[in-house]
């Protein structure tokens, strides 16, 4: 992150399409999970990490407990409402950059739960990048859709990833919170991008890295 | 089907203490149940626990019986006993605009929680309780949420605001 700053400020008309190739490359392929494993489809993840279909072999050597130290966010299992704020305070405790799977029809729609207590769909509380369906989804599914989240992260630019002008990082933010303050120039860009597009906004949070910057 | 009559037994005995604890007697499938008033229940738990030897209190739980019906609440209360391996339940019927009942949680320690699930699930309030507060549900849910009349999807989608 510090690498992208440095360089996007000191050179802004260089195109940095190597050194996207190669930070994207090792970005995806040390993608370490954290795990939220809240309910059965926890168990498919654990399945997925055994020896018989091998998560490691594709970089997600090790699930780390603490979400300081993880990349990807595996959200398995039903989020009930009580859970939410939680789940929120651990992805805001993750380094960027980030990113989230959503394992499971539970945690993509709410499942075959839609009732008061569960929250349908984890995509109003965190952006989401992969949705896997399934109830639960198989472990090849879920390497499926490490592969995917491994392409969309040789997609990226390194200039999404710039931090904003505002001094946005040092603002400390409330956990269960949405991250993007008020009126700092990013919030400003989206709302002109949308004038101008009249896209109508999906009710679900865009990650930091999705938010596309005009430059 | 099963033999009922050793629990006639202990229900003979509370009327010979009081016969105003025994309201009712239902027996139904190998198993009786026991309509107590709401004033008597501790009464009525401590003496089948000291006396008679009913020291597991196996599930409080309440029911709703419909927003039309009064009393509209009912607290079953699952005993146990480890010692000759009988069953009892006790109910205490109690009305929605009254919906109080002292705790038993002197009398068995799990009715503690026992208690927070039914009041946090129907509004039951157990007098000098411990600790009342919501166990399942986040503590600032708004209504009870196992209410006959309570909807099924809740009143509003989940936002973080």
């Amino acid at each position: 992150m510090g690498l992208e700053n440095t360089l996007l400020e000191s050179l802004p008309e260089v195109l940095t399409v190597k050194l996207d190739a190669v930070i994207n490359w090792a970005r995806k392929s040390s993608l370490w999970p954290a795990t939220f494993g809240l309910a059965c489809c926890a168990i498919e993840m654990m399945n997925t990490v055994s020896s018989r279909n091998d998560l490691s072999r594709f970089g997600a050597e090790t699930f780390r407990a603490s979400p300081r130290q993880a990349d990807v966010m595996i959200v398995s299992g039903r989020v009930s409402r009580k859970m939410a704020p939680v789940l929120r305070r651990i992805y805001d405790q993750m380094p960027e950059p980030k990113w989230v799977i959503s394992m499971g029809a539970c945690a993509t729609s709410g499942g075959v739960f839609d009732n008061y207590a569960i929250v349908q769909g984890v995509d109003k509380i965190v952006p989401v990048d992969v949705y896997i369906p399934g109830c639960p989804p198989r472990p090849e599914m879920l390497v499926h859709a490490i592969t995917m989240l491994q392409d969309k992260i040789m997609k990226e630019s390194t200039r999404d990833r710039r931090d904003t002008f505002e001094p946005e990082s040092r603002v400390s933010i409330v956990p269960g919170t949405l991250p993007v303050t008020e009126g700092t120039a990013l919030e400003k860009e989206t709302e002109v991008e949308v004038a101008q597009n009249e896209v109508s906004r999906p009710y679900t949070v865009p990650a930091r890295h999705e938010k596309r910057r005009t430059s | 089907m099963a033999d009922t009559a050793s629990l006639h037994q202990f229900v003979e005995k509370l009327k010979a203490e009081n016969a105003a604890w025994v309201e009712d007697v239902i027996d139904a499938f190998g198993e009786v149940s026991v309509v107590v008033p709401r004033e008597s229940i501790v009464d009525v738990c401590g003496t089948l626990k000291e006396k008679h030897g009913f020291d597991l209190l196996a599930d409080l739980c309440g029911a709703d019986r419909g927003p039309e019906e009064d009393p509209r609440f009912v607290v079953n209360y699952h005993l146990f006993s480890t010692r000759h391996y009988n069953r009892l339940r006790l109910k205490v019927r109690v009305s929605e605009d009254d919906a109080k009942i002292h705790t038993v949680s002197h009398i068995w320690r799990t009715a503690d929680w026992h208690e927070r699930e039914t009041y946090d699930l129907f509004g039951v309030v157990f007098e000098n309780h411990p600790d009342l507060r919501r166990i399942l549900l986040p503590s600032d849910f708004d209504g009870h949420a196992l209410r006959k009349d309570y909807p099924l999807r809740g009143y509003e989608p989940y936002s973080m605001s």
